[in-house]
């Protein structure tokens, strides 16, 4: 009698349970296709790929890892490219997150126009890396060049920036962190985002400028470093477009990046297995690193509601 | 006196930063007689306004811009809708395996693009879609991983009550979708709109890849072919950035105040 007086009810539950889900899964099928479609879909492929000799056209044959090996024991060109990347990356991640706190520890503290100093330090992020590369190709001029114009009124002559292979990269390196603005609002928010109060306290019981910088403002802010570091490190292994447009990877392959490598396998040799292996090896560099980077950061990342140690509460 | 110290270093600090901007300006106005002057000349005597329409007739840029404004307008329209129906999905429903299909959104904005860029070229080949526009806009009707947890994100600040009186009234998911959370959701809509107009227009890699055609060119990578075929005509280069740039400076200033206090930082808090 129960049974039979509940079960319709049960039924009905979960039909409206099983609806609910399928609406769900509806509102998000948009993504789930996408992912599919243009991403795990081309992952897979491009890993089936990494073990075929793959041209564009043509018989494709199955190789093993020929092309894993063939890179890391006879391709002095992935060790360059993949060194040269990792130079790059060195300096333009710390250049890039230290740049980007001073500078929004400066606009926090300026009160007087600050609206106009951080538009002006996020205007070079909003535009294309095809108009940086322009821009800062007549920067970097030899002789008609305004850094050697203002570095001329202080005395020194100019080097050919572009032209020589010990400065091209560094070159680079500058037209890059012209584009901090992305970081720099981010860890500006987060400095935002931290409460008054604990600075007011901190200055009530003597705390020095200084420790509060490192007691409160860094550990505080410890997410946003951390996100800001690892999206600066998977842009730096992307580095693609400036080197592709101003240097040509050149001079002497001094600017020859690892992606620019992946894509001359791709679309300037056509070997398309080979250069699918190559940006494997780029995932999983990037992958290690991240994960790396997020271990190391328990140590010093702080989230809110978080209780370390817990004998320290005691 | 440490304000004097830190409004001297942010003047400065600025102006270096907007330096490149004037500078390609005065580039693109200028005569040539005075481009190729040492000391450089910083404020020219002569403004020569035509030297942009010299410029936009030397290639095809009509036809670049056309392209771009198509790739750009039919992709966030596409980006938008999509983006915001499967943040709303993941924001107000339980359903099994929601929590580790959204980690795995999460964790697909790892992927270094160049992992993707080949088998995408191999994957458009096959359909057809290579020197078409469509590599450039289909995507983006499959919504952003970054978006959805944006505007994730600024859902979940909506108190659920309003979705329930709502159903109360009779009304579906999908009304309390599009009455009330597309509604409310509009300042992180501008904020994705924004983002995602500069991403397209900037766009190099894309079109330099998918498109073979001059006639399929976006004006990004029709400036980099001009760039490279005529390198000493500063001038029609200098013109053509500074068009290209506008756009997104433009916009940027529009929907300043939406990306400044918006979802862009506080989303990222742990």
């Amino acid at each position: 009698m129960t049974i039979a007086a509940t079960a319709p009810a049960v039924v009905q539950k979960r039909r409206s349970a099983f609806s609910r889900h399928l609406t769900a899964y509806l509102f998000i099928s948009p993504w789930i296709l996408g992912f599919l479609f243009f991403t795990l879909g081309p992952l897979l492929f491009s890993l089936t790929m990494s073990f075929h000799d793959w041209p564009v056209v043509g018989e494709r044959t199955f190789v093993g890892f020929d092309n894993y090996r063939t890179m890391l024991l006879e391709d002095p060109q992935f060790w360059e490219s993949l060194w040269i990347t990792v130079k790059f990356a060195a300096i333009y991640v710390p250049f890039n997150i230290v740049m980007s706190f001073l500078i929004a520890l400066m606009l926090h503290h300026a009160t007087f126009a600050s609206g106009f100093f951080r538009t002006a330090f996020y205007l070079p992020s909003v535009i294309s890396g095809v108009a940086l590369v322009t821009i800062w190709s007549w920067i970097y001029s030899r002789e008609y060049g305004l850094l050697n114009f203002m570095l001329s009124l202080v005395g020194v002559d100019g080097p050919n920036w572009l032209g020589d292979p010990g400065l091209a990269i560094v070159a680079i390196i500058i037209a890059s962190l012209w584009g901090f603005g992305g970081t720099m609002l981010i860890l500006l928010t987060g400095l935002k985002a931290i409460p008054k109060e604990l600075y007011e306290a901190a200055t009530v019981s003597g705390v020095p400028g200084w420790a509060q910088m490192l007691f409160i403002t860094l550990p505080m802010l410890g997410p946003m470093l951390l996100f800001t570091f690892i999206t600066s490190i998977i842009a730096a292994f992307q580095q693609l477009t400036i080197a592709l447009l101003m240097t040509k990877g050149g001079p002497l392959g001094s600017t020859y990046f690892f992606a620019m490598y992946i894509y001359d396998n791709a679309f300037k040799y056509f070997d398309m297995g080979y250069a699918a292996a190559g940006s494997w090896v780029m995932f999983l560099i990037v992958l290690v690193l991240s994960l790396l980077v997020m271990r190391w950061s328990s140590a010093w990342v702080y989230y809110e509601g978080e209780v370390k140690g817990g004998d320290r509460n005691a | 006196m440490r304000k004097t110290l830190l409004y001297s270093a942010l003047v400065l600090l600025s102006a270096l930063f907007i330096a490149p901007f004037y500078w390609t300006f005065m580039t693109a106005i200028k005569s040539q007689a005075d481009l190729y002057q040492f000391p450089p000349v910083f404020w020219p005597s002569e403004w020569h306004f035509e030297n942009f329409a010299i410029a936009w007739n030397k290639q095809p840029f009509g036809t670049y811009l056309t392209n771009s404004l198509i790739v750009v307008v039919f992709s966030t329209i596409g980006q938008l809708v999509s983006s915001s129906l499967v943040a709303y999905g993941f924001a107000r429903f339980r359903f099994p395996g929601r929590d580790p299909l959204f980690i795995l959104l999460l964790a697909t904005m790892m992927i270094p693009w160049d992992v993707k860029m080949i088998p995408l070229y191999m994957e458009f080949n096959l359909l057809g879609w290579i020197n078409t526009l469509k590599p450039l806009i289909v995507p983006a009707y499959f919504a952003d991983a970054f978006f959805v947890f944006l505007l994730r994100q600024y859902i979940m600040t909506v108190p659920v009550e309003i979705d329930e009186a709502a159903r109360m009234d009779g009304a579906n998911a999908f009304d309390i979708y599009w009455r009330i959370h597309l509604p409310l959701m509009m300042p992180a809509l501008v904020l994705v709109g924004t983002f995602h107009f500069m991403n397209a227009w900037n766009d190099y890699l894309g079109p330099l890849i998918f498109l073979n055609d001059q006639s399929m060119y976006t004006l990004t990578l029709g400036l980099s072919m001009f760039k490279g075929l005529h390198e000493v005509d500063v001038t029609s280069i200098a013109a053509i950035t500074v068009v290209l740039c506008l756009p997104p400076l433009a916009l940027f200033f529009l929907a300043q105040r939406y990306i400044m206090d918006g979802a862009v930082g506080s989303s990222v808090k742990g």
